[in-house]
């Protein structure tokens, strides 16, 4: 017998998602996969929108998830670019050879 | 069209032509500045003598062609406007045309010594009254000609746009300086005929005795120029005005008494005012310049050191005549020194050997006849003389000019001689002008002189004296004058071999203005006919009457018509005449009939020779006073201050500063420049803990923002 789907599922995934790519953004060193990462956490975050959009009848989180998800292809366009130029200067994808920015 | 509003296109006409032909004339004459050859004759030899290329000439031609067309053609417009301009004065009532185009400087009130309030002002503003009008006509009529002359007499030498561009710089200060409306434009147009004066006899620049001269007429003038601004100034102060129609309404008012008994401060402008014009006209003590301005080319004497320039300081006391009629202490002084000069130049002139210098002492001369007659209040004789002495004086200059260029450039008169078949036109012209100048009834020298020797006769303020000197003066004028024709065109030839056989009759281009000058020295005097000759004196006495409104007074009135006796200024007449003829007939004894005569002449008043041909040791005298006594002796003296004096400060000046500057350092190094690295060691040393945080690593900042969030969402969740 199949439990219905509930809330809670969903913010279950949704928690799931955050969890899985904070911890990719944070222990990863490629930085496709931490954009990748990243895209992960804002999917969990549009999931939750959409979950307590549906619980309260209320349509505002799913414009928002809509937000979300442009603003997330404007970010992975941005960030691709950023990394292509990053290699064509440096010949490199790892994030822990990108160290200039220190004193 | 009314020529009278637009007088202040006369001298902007020659303005033009000197712009374009000073900012472009090098490129219109490709070729045109003085040849190599005259600037470096070794260099010239050594060039394979070729011709030039073809096509640089053909330009010449062109761009010689377009300068003798535009600067002599923009002097004639002007004196095309200047006629139309006095064709309309003479038909206003009043005879004063006065134009302001604007007020060119603007100052602010003052008060004048007597104790009005008035605002320092000066115009750029034209005023054509009668006295202008006789000026703007001799300037442009007599200048025009002289440019037509210089086409052909320039035409072989280089320098031809630069020639043209200074003569039409010089014809708008000319005519700037006779239009202006007020004292300080006028001085302007008196620098700047300086300038050009000072331009063209450096005209061969690269002779040393040219450029010296050049120097020399700049540095006398500005004695006098010196002079003329003080007086100026004067004015100012006194009248709180230099326009020329105020100040003489000023004097008219009667507010300045004559000042008769004393030398007051009227005595004192007018002398300045002198002083300026003895600079400009070459008077006494600074009449130096003029012979040795001889150097530049003979137009220019014609034009600027004998018809034009140098009568501007007459043309300014002339101008002053309401002023200098209230002084006649000043105006003695003025006559006295316009006869010194006279007799002096005249003297002088006896005995040169060189025809321009000859012309020059001349000029002198006759200047000194202008103030003598300024001085006795007879302006419009001084007017009168100047016109008449601008015709026959600048053909007697062109004459000679022609003579020189038919010689190839020899000034010497012992090297001259029977010329008169080789070179008829110049002949002819000049015995025209000999005759004007020395006096002769019925040429135009003769009504002015005359008139200048009874005035001084007859006038309240003359004296025998006076006329005395004037009369020796003319048998000398004489003299000189027909020396220098029998040297010259009479007798047995003198010339050197090589030159004769080029001796030449010159162009028509110089030969015409010639005889439209010899024209002008016959006719010219018949519109001032002495007083006992006019059965019509209205018809005769135009000149008189015509400077009448402007001029002074002066001797003409009611004091005149009672000293006048007919018999008396007949007597007189004959006899100044007399004299002339006199010198002439011992001109042509001594230097044609009987040729070894002047030699013996020469031998027996010795010393007196040897000092005339010396020029009374004038220049000498002005060397060792000025030159060697003031300028070098003042100038050791100088050296000595400079050396102990002024050194000795300015080194001790330094040891004190280098002194300074030692502590100073001190100060820089260890506490400016100490307290700066102290404050950056400080905050170097207190940043050391914040900057190992930056890492670089950007996931190092992730996990510092992740951190972040999980301690505030443990502060709220614990709450």
């Amino acid at each position: 017998m199949l439990h219905p789907i509930t809330a809670v599922h969903y913010l279950a995934l949704s928690a799931a998602l955050l969890l899985i790519g904070t911890v990719g953004v944070l222990v990863r060193r490629n930085i496709v996969i931490i954009l990748m990462s990243i895209e992960l956490i804002l999917n969990g975050v549009n999931i939750n929108l959409i979950a307590f959009s549906k619980y309260f009848h209320n349509v505002i989180g799913q414009i928002f998830a809509i937000f979300v998800i442009t603003v997330a292809v404007a970010e992975a366009a941005v960030g691709l670019g950023i990394l292509i130029a990053l290699f064509r200067n440096r010949k490199t994808v790892v994030a822990d050879e990108v160290n200039l920015l220190k004193w | 069209m009314s020529f009278l509003d637009q007088i202040w296109l006369i001298p902007l006409f020659p303005l033009f032509s000197a712009a374009v032909m000073l900012l472009v004339g090098r490129k219109l004459d490709p070729q045109g500045e003085l040849s190599e050859s005259a600037l470096a004759p070794e260099l010239a030899t050594a060039k394979p003598a070729g011709q030039p290329p073809h096509t640089a000439s053909h330009r010449s031609f062109w761009g010689r062609t377009i300068i003798s067309l535009m600067c002599p053609g923009m002097v004639l417009m002007s004196f095309l406007f200047s006629v139309g301009a006095v064709i309309q004065l003479t038909a206003k009532p009043e005879k004063v045309h006065q134009v302001v185009l604007y007020t060119w400087l603007a100052g602010l009130p003052f008060h004048t010594i007597v104790g009005a309030i008035t605002d320092f002002s000066a115009d750029f503003g034209f005023l054509l009254d009668p006295l202008s009008a006789v000026m703007i006509l001799v300037v442009t009529c007599v200048g025009f000609l002289i440019h037509v002359y210089s086409i052909g007499y320039m035409g072989h030498e280089g320098g031809y746009y630069r020639f043209f561009g200074y003569m039409n710089l010089f014809v708008f200060f000319m005519l700037m300086l006779v239009l202006a409306n007020n004292y300080l434009l006028l001085f302007v147009g008196w620098e700047g005929v300086g300038l050009c004066s000072y331009l063209l006899i450096g005209f061969y620049f690269h002779k040393k005795s040219a450029s010296n001269a050049a120097n020399k007429a700049f540095i006398v003038n500005r004695i006098g120029d010196a002079g003329f601004i003080l007086g100026m100034l004067l004015m100012f102060s006194v009248f709180g005005t230099a326009r020329f129609l105020d100040v003489n309404q000023v004097l008219h008012s009667g507010r300045f008494a004559a000042e008769t008994t004393g030398f007051g401060v009227l005595s004192l402008m007018a002398l300045l005012l002198f002083v300026g014009a003895t600079g400009k006209s070459a008077q006494f003590p600074l009449y130096v310049w003029l012979p040795d301005a001889m150097e530049g080319p003979t137009p220019v004497s014609a034009l600027i050191h004998a018809a034009t320039m140098v009568t501007a300081g007459v043309y300014m006391v002339a101008r002053s005549s309401a002023l200098f009629q209230l002084v006649p202490h000043t105006s003695t002084i003025v006559a006295a020194i316009g006869a010194f000069t006279a007799i002096l130049a005249a003297s002088i002139a006896l005995v040169q050997n060189d025809i321009k210098r000859v012309l020059a002492y001349s000029t002198v001369s006759q200047l000194g006849y202008m103030f003598m007659a300024c001085g006795v209040g007879a302006y419009w004789a001084a007017i009168f003389h100047l016109y008449t002495h601008a015709f026959f004086k600048a053909l007697l200059f062109l004459g000679a000019g022609s003579v020189i260029h038919a010689l190839g450039g020899e000034q010497d008169m012992r090297k001259m001689g029977g010329l008169k078949e080789k070179i008829p036109v110049t002949h002819w012209t000049m015995f025209i002008a000999s005759l004007a100048i020395s006096g002769i009834p019925g040429f135009a020298g003769f009504f002015s002189k005359d008139e200048i020797l009874w005035q001084t006769y007859s006038s309240p303020q003359g004296s025998i004296v006076l006329y005395v000197v004037g009369l020796i003066t003319a048998a000398m004028t004489a003299f000189y004058m027909w020396r220098l024709m029998a040297m010259t065109f009479y007798g047995p030839s003198r010339v050197a071999e090589e030159a004769a056989a080029h001796v030449h009759e010159s162009p028509a281009v110089m030969a015409v203005p010639l005889t439209v000058l010899a024209a002008g020295s016959v006719l010219a005097g018949w519109i001032g006919l002495p007083k006992v000759w006019s059965v019509f004196p209205d018809l005769f006495r135009v000149f008189e009457r015509w400077l009448e409104p402007v001029l002074a007074a002066g001797s003409s009135g009611a004091a005149e018509a009672a000293s006048h006796m007919a018999s008396t200024e007949w007597f007189l007449m004959c006899l100044s005449v007399a004299v002339a003829l006199c010198g002439i007939w011992l001109a042509r004894y001594l230097y044609v009939l009987r040729p070894a005569a002047a030699d013996s002449v020469a031998r027996w008043a010795g010393g007196l020779y040897e000092v005339l041909v010396h020029k009374w040791y004038v220049d000498e005298i002005y060397d060792a006073v000025f030159v060697e006594g003031a300028a070098k002796g003042g100038g050791s003296l100088l050296a000595a201050v400079d050396n102990k004096v002024i050194d000795g400060g300015v080194n001790g000046a330094g040891l004190l500063a280098r002194l300074g500057s030692v502590i100073s350092i001190w100060w820089d190094t260890w506490i400016v420049d100490g307290s700066v690295r102290l404050l950056a060691f400080l905050v170097k040393t207190s940043s050391y803990p914040m900057r190992i945080l930056q890492t670089g690593y950007v996931q190092f900042y992730a996990l510092v923002f992740v951190l972040g969030v999980l301690v505030f969402l443990a502060y709220y969740m614990m709450r």
